[in-house]
């Protein structure tokens, strides 16, 4: 294992410190706990926000903490979620009086350390509400699943909810745009090369030189099935076609694109990428108001990329449009 | 029994602690390859809480202990599901100091309803339940048929060695294991794993 780390156990502390660090400007470290809030929290007659979950998806979350997006973030171990008494400490961080609704991805282990946090804020008469991200297509939601997994798509409800909570509406009115914004955004993913996980110091897959993995999850778990190697154009087109597949759009409609890559893979092929998925929607006479293209959503070092398609009514239009000022995403 | 549960609790978090990277393989063919290491990092945290509680305490403190660690320091699903476990199995423990195979039983019993609670899952979902229920049931047997404390565990360890091996064969469909659907099948949980070699462990502790 090559990593640029001191020792595995120390990876998220010291990340958290560099963070901190780097964007005083921002963000405050929660003392002793691994959370990150708004230098300036809990902002007074605003629903806080809070999102979170394993580390080794930076910039999620913490760079998303700021005016316009989140109202802190909890850093888990690599790739697990946080326990409840972190969680917990920032729900009492953020909290103006006026509630705190978390953003959690669609894992057994998130949902369970959120839920118990949940308990223990209401003991102190804290409200807080939760909604789930679910945006991964690869996945069926049927009954022979916990249902389908959080990916990328969360930078959308991120981004929207935050513009929501920055009006000052109260939680029913923000946690009904973050369900909106759930029930309207894909996405699917593929991974050419696997990542290492610092305290497991190898690879959490392999793939063959000439092998990909479709419906790759975001923490190293495999995908539904791997083959062989193709062209960007043919990969696109292939997970695409799925997330329309589940989410039909027509001729005139108004989309939100966000091409994500998983930590290795270079902008060059992330914007080869995104060329095809315009093409695509293009054609179908779908129309795409705003497009993002990065890092958003990583999965440490693994190679590849995942498509989120959102679907806009004017609501969410606006809110996406609206300012946002973070370590990760700057909007005027 | 002639083991403490304080010794007894010892001796599992070492043997989880040496059987991380076993237990860290077995989650990397169906999951995301962490479950040895979250719950080394949990039991290396209960060691050290142990340690500053001292050896005298009893079960129900010893217990609770454990389940609050492993709350805090584990993290993912299995902190949740084991520290619940661990919690309610405290709840009847408060003031004793003497495991006997009626308490056992009822600290079993509220451990398995505390993870179906938390999780959301029944036997059969290639869960740590397809290790602990089996497990149960063995015992509430050997109790019924007046069988030693040791000959108890010794039947709910084979049962739930056979529950593991029962997991190689069924689809996931809790955890993040579900998403391979059918790819699931041939391997063998590290949740239900995980269980099988705490329960194993009371009894070597037990025996020697």
């Amino acid at each position: 294992m090559k990593k640029v780390i001191n020792v595995p156990e120390q990876v998220v502390e010291e990340m958290l410190q560099g963070m901190a660090l780097a964007h005083p400007q921002y963000l405050r470290r929660v003392e002793g706990f691994d959370v990150l809030v708004r230098g300036n929290s809990p902002v007074s007659g605003k629903v806080g926000l809070i999102s979170g979950g394993g580390s080794g998806h930076e910039p999620s979350h913490a760079g998303f903490v700021g005016r316009g997006m989140l109202d802190g973030a909890i850093a888990g171990a690599v790739f697990t979620s946080p326990t409840p008494d972190q969680v917990y400490e920032a729900i009492k961080a953020v909290d103006s009086g006026s509630g705190v609704l978390l953003i959690i991805k669609n894992y057994s282990g998130d949902v369970m350390n959120f839920e118990m946090a949940i308990e223990m804020a209401s003991a102190d008469d804290i409200t807080v509400d939760k909604v789930i991200v679910d945006d991964d297509v690869a996945v069926e939601n049927s009954t022979w699943t916990i249902g389908r997994r959080g990916i990328a798509g969360t930078l959308f409800v991120h981004k929207i909810t935050g513009a929501k909570a920055e009006t000052g509406a109260t939680l029913p009115d923000v946690k009904r745009v973050a369900e909106k914004v759930i029930a309207n955004v894909r996405s699917m993913g593929m991974a050419l090369e696997s990542c290492t996980v610092p305290a497991a110091g190898k690879p959490s897959f392999v793939l063959a030189e000439n092998e990909i993995e479709i419906g790759m999850g975001i923490h190293g778990e495999p995908g539904t099935h791997r083959e062989a190697m193709s062209t960007a154009d043919e990969i696109t087109t292939h997970l695409v076609n799925k997330i329309l597949a589940d989410m039909p759009l027509n001729s005139g409609e108004e989309v939100a694109v966000l091409v994500n890559g998983l930590g290795a893979t270079p902008l060059m092929e992330l914007y080869v990428v995104n060329r095809k998925v315009a093409n695509l929607l293009g054609n179908k006479g779908v129309k795409i108001a705003k497009t993002y293209v990065g890092n958003y959503m990583t999965s440490l070092e693994m190679a590849g990329f995942s498509v989120s398609i959102l679907k806009l009514d004017s609501e969410l239009k606006e809110l996406l449009f609206a300012e946002a000022d973070t370590p990760a995403l700057v909007q005027f | 029994m002639k083991v403490s549960t304080y010794q007894a609790m010892a001796a599992i978090g070492q043997t989880i602690i040496n059987n991380k990277q076993f237990l860290s393989d077995l989650d990397a063919a169906i999951g995301d390859g962490d479950h040895g290491i979250n719950m080394a990092r949990g039991f290396e945290a209960v060691g050290a809480k142990l340690q500053s509680l001292g050896p005298d305490k009893d079960m129900g403190t010893i217990l609770k202990t454990v389940g609050m660690t492993l709350i805090t320091s584990v993290g993912g699903a299995s902190g949740p599901l084991y520290g619940t476990a661990f919690l309610r199995a405290a709840s009847l423990g408060q003031g004793k100091y003497e495991l006997d195979i009626e308490t056992a039983l009822m600290m079993l019993a509220a451990a398995i309803t505390g993870i179906k609670e938390r999780g959301k899952a029944v036997r059969g979902e290639k869960t740590m339940l397809d290790a602990l229920e089996p497990a149960y049931d063995a015992f509430v047997e050997g109790a019924k048929t007046d069988k030693s404390m040791i000959e108890c565990l010794e039947s709910a360890c084979e049962a739930a060695r056979q529950g593991v091996e029962f997991t190689k064969t069924i689809v996931a469909t809790k955890g993040r294991a579900s998403y391979l659907g059918e790819r699931s099948i041939g391997h063998q949980d590290p949740g239900a794993t995980s269980s099988y070699i705490m329960l194993q462990t009371l009894l070597d502790c037990s025996q020697s």
